[in-house]
């Protein structure tokens, strides 16, 4: 009696867990791409117009820019849509991707404390502002993950001719996390931190902490956008990836991004064909 | 800064403006975890029934390996499970990463050696006991583990429990595995990671109260199921 009864139970329970729930939509993509375009909000915002407008649901990954290129090298989503040019068109030239535009920008900031250990609050010259951060070796936490922000952040490190991950453990600190993670880290620490401005003004644990330097030209932060190759991997759904590419490359596309705003502010700049 | 008061206010909230978004997290979340537990228990039941109850060669080296299992990181399990469906990788042309059914894969995984290894436990401290009475009614090997299963049965839905709440709770696995895609990969512990990481926390801890709960009425659920069972058993 009772066998019979659990038995039909979980049978009854795993059939219609198994098999009944959330049939997806007929046509979908999978987008490889980073933590600030979702953690902003953005995705959310212009997705569901592309997605009303086409029928093609876009189904996004978001990960740290290495770990989105790394994925989609695997073949593992249609489009690569991250922050890390170099990265982007070393991508393009191995053949993995068909060819790459760009989309937006915005830029990074490094925000701090406000009792400003390194006196560098108010600076526009990013180069310097690392190098009084390095001399007085107040905290710096970094992403050490490898993502977009990442690299830029050792781009600039190198420009100030400044080793900072010889440092590392001491007032360089890798968290090896996303944008976010680092952030409550950071902000925790009473360290700086280099982040993408979308991501701050969108970021909800801020504490008592402001935007240190910004407003240099090197800290310009240009996203773009990639077909995977079919060539090389032909599980990629070309028609529906190129669709919503042209969707984003488009005027109304690229509208959608200058509308979306947090707090009164717009996160992302378009610049397609820029 | 932050106070209890306040994320025990916002899981209130939360739970007073149940949405479809919510639903469809706490449901998919339901759906991946106890169909993985339910596969667990289709492979670990029998295996740890086997394991406990036969003398045989390796069986040391499979009791190791079995306990040495239940502690797998589900970051591991998880990038394993990424390497087999990845489309770089040889099960990619099932078209399975980023679905529930991978999801369900890595969990199954991580799941199934604390089923097989509690079970091993529970039916070889029954079988001291029964080792006699099965020589002497000459039953097959087959009888004997559907006899030792059963009569441990209500040992063995706490090792399904225990099985439960290492998935329920694991997120380093379907994180890489599902991709947490909104809508579709979506579950509590992916969500909640997602919203620390937006700085959210009280929202993401007023999601871990939720989370909780959902176990909370799980495990009643199963315990309820228990009662009436004896109940009816010795009616």
């Amino acid at each position: 009696m009772f066998r019979r009864h659990l038995l039909s139970l979980a049978l009854g329970a795993t059939l219609a867990l198994g098999t009944g729930a959330a049939q997806a939509q007929d046509e979908f993509i999978v987008v490889q791409s980073t933590t600030s375009t979702q953690n902003s909000g953005l995705f959310d915002y212009i997705l569901p117009m592309f997605e009303e407008k086409t029928g093609i649901d876009v189904r996004v990954v978001a990960v740290g820019t290495g770990q989105a290129i790394k994925n989609a090298a695997n073949g593992d989503g249609d489009v690569l849509f991250v922050h890390a040019k170099p990265a982007e068109e070393k991508f393009v030239a191995e053949g993995h991707g068909v060819s790459r535009a760009n989309v937006m920008y915005n830029d990074f900031v490094i925000v701090g404390p406000p009792a400003d250990p390194a006196g560098v609050a108010g600076m526009s010259d990013v180069v310097a502002a690392l190098t009084k951060i390095a001399e007085t070796q107040a905290p710096f936490a970094s992403r050490g993950d490898d993502s977009g922000t990442n690299k830029a952040e050792l781009r600039l490190w190198k420009e100030a001719g400044i080793d900072a991950q010889s440092s590392s453990g001491e007032w360089y600190r890798e968290t090896g996390s996303g944008m976010g993670a680092t952030l409550n880290t950071g902000t925790a620490m009473g360290a700086y931190i280099m982040t993408d401005r979308a991501t701050w003004i969108a970021f909800g644990n801020k504490g008592d902490y402001e935007i240190a330097v910004e407003g240099d030209p090197k800290m310009f932060n240009q996203y773009g956008i990639i077909l995977v190759n079919p060539e090389k991997h032909p599980n990629v759904k070309i028609d529906a990836g190129q669709a919503f590419i042209d969707w984003v490359l488009s005027d109304e596309g690229q509208a959608a991004i200058a509308s979306y705003k947090v707090d009164g502010q717009q996160l992302f700049f378009p610049n397609a064909g820029g | 800064m932050f106070s209890f008061g306040d994320i025990m206010a916002e899981a209130l909230g939360l739970i007073l403006t149940w949405d479809r978004d919510l639903s469809e997290i706490v449901l998919l979340s339901l759906r991946v975890t106890l169909t993985a537990v339910a596969i667990s228990c289709l492979i670990g039941l029998p295996l740890g029934a086997v394991v406990g109850a036969f003398r045989f060669r390796g069986r040391g080296t499979v009791t190791v390996l079995l306990n040495a299992l239940m502690g797998l990181p589900p970051v591991v399990v998880g990038l394993f499970v990424y390497l087999m469906l990845s489309n770089a990788g040889p099960l990619g042309i099932l078209g399975l990463l980023y679905t529930p059914t991978a999801m369900i894969i890595a969990q199954t995984i991580l799941v199934t050696p604390i089923v097989a290894a509690l079970t091993k436990q529970v039916v070889e401290d029954l079988h001291g006991e029964y080792a006699e009475q099965f020589a002497s009614f000459g039953l097959t090997a087959r009888a004997r583990v559907a006899a030792l299963l059963w009569d441990a049965r209500y040992s063995l839905l706490t090792v399904a429990l225990a099985g439960f709440g290492r998935a329920v709770a694991e997120v380093g696995a379907v994180l890489i595995v599902g991709g947490n895609i909104n809508h579709v990969t979506r579950v509590m512990t992916t969500t909640i990671a997602l919203e620390t990481s937006k700085g959210n926390l009280e929202l993401a801890l007023a999601l871990g109260v939720l989370l909780l709960g959902l176990a909370v009425i799980v495990n009643a659920a199963v315990m309820a199921l228990r009662a009436s069972a004896v109940r009816a058993a010795y009616a």
